[in-house]
């Protein structure tokens, strides 16, 4: 259950090149179930579905059932967290500079 | 039938209760949704719509369910992209629960076609929008203020 470890659980998800290749499978067409995510790995379907539950206890990827089908969806909640508390902090003051600059040496060709 | 479904899950440190007036308060919503606000009675069978900060209404509907603090479903029909109002309308699920110390917030957002543009559109939107309102009920202020970072 994604608590206080939150960015450490998310990392570890995010550190493997097949739970990455699942998300991106996700982002390209979501609510697939396990055979369809099967198809695309090369790996045994045990070996997805673990991967499928490391992504889940990441909150990456949020199931739902239809009828008696599990479905596999992307949650972008949690990456629109990681930017937001490493991405966005870091470059704003950077863009701003640029912005800066820009608009300074768009004043002075005036 | 062909669909188009997007789910958003977060898990906020809060209570049911307040989450629950955090979806439906205006003056609440103002502060995580970047000054867009709901307006409704938010019981079933009564209107809905989101108001921009400049007053004109984004989307437009119906509460289809409304069981608080769980539960609200909403038909909904963006009013102010033709191109996107032209898919006709689309039901968005909020579910609330307790989960351990936090409670979880499911965003189920569908509709009955394929490929919607309506879809992807919302898509941008609500991962900012969930996490601001995080941010907001944990530390007390939105993370981002403006939505599109220049």
């Amino acid at each position: 259950m994604p608590e206080r470890h939150d960015a450490d659980v998310l990392f570890k998800a995010l550190a493997d090149p097949s739970r990455r290749k699942l998300l991106d499978l996700l982002y390209t067409h979501d609510g697939r179930n396990l055979n369809e995510l099967c198809e695309h790995l090369d790996m045994t379907r045990q070996g997805v579905t673990q991967h499928l539950s490391v992504l889940e206890a990441a909150n990456l990827v949020v199931t739902l059932w239809r009828g008696r089908e599990k479905l596999h969806f992307l949650n972008p909640v949690p990456l629109q967290e990681i930017y937001e508390r490493w991405i966005a902090k870091f470059e704003k003051p950077r863009l701003k500079a640029l912005s800066e600059l820009k608009r300074r040496l768009e004043k002075t060709n005036a | 039938m062909p669909r188009s479904t997007f789910v958003y899950v977060s898990y906020i440190r809060t209570s049911p209760e307040r989450l629950w007036s955090a979806l439906t308060d205006a003056e609440f919503m103002k502060q995580y949704w970047f000054g867009v606000h709901g307006e409704s009675q938010w019981t079933a069978g009564a209107s809905w719509k989101n108001v921009s900060p400049q007053g004109q209404i984004l989307d437009a509907g119906e509460i289809l369910e409304a069981d608080p603090p769980r539960r609200l479903v909403i038909r909904w029909q963006n009013q102010f992209k033709p191109e996107l109002k032209a898919e006709g309308a689309s039901v968005c699920t909020l579910e609330i629960e307790q989960s351990g110390a936090a409670v979880k917030l499911s965003i189920t957002h569908t509709i009955e076609r394929d490929s919607s543009k309506f879809i992807e559109a919302v898509s941008g939107g609500w991962p900012k929008v969930i996490s601001n309102l995080k941010s907001l009920l944990e530390t007390g202020s939105a993370v981002m203020q403006d939505p599109y970072p220049a």
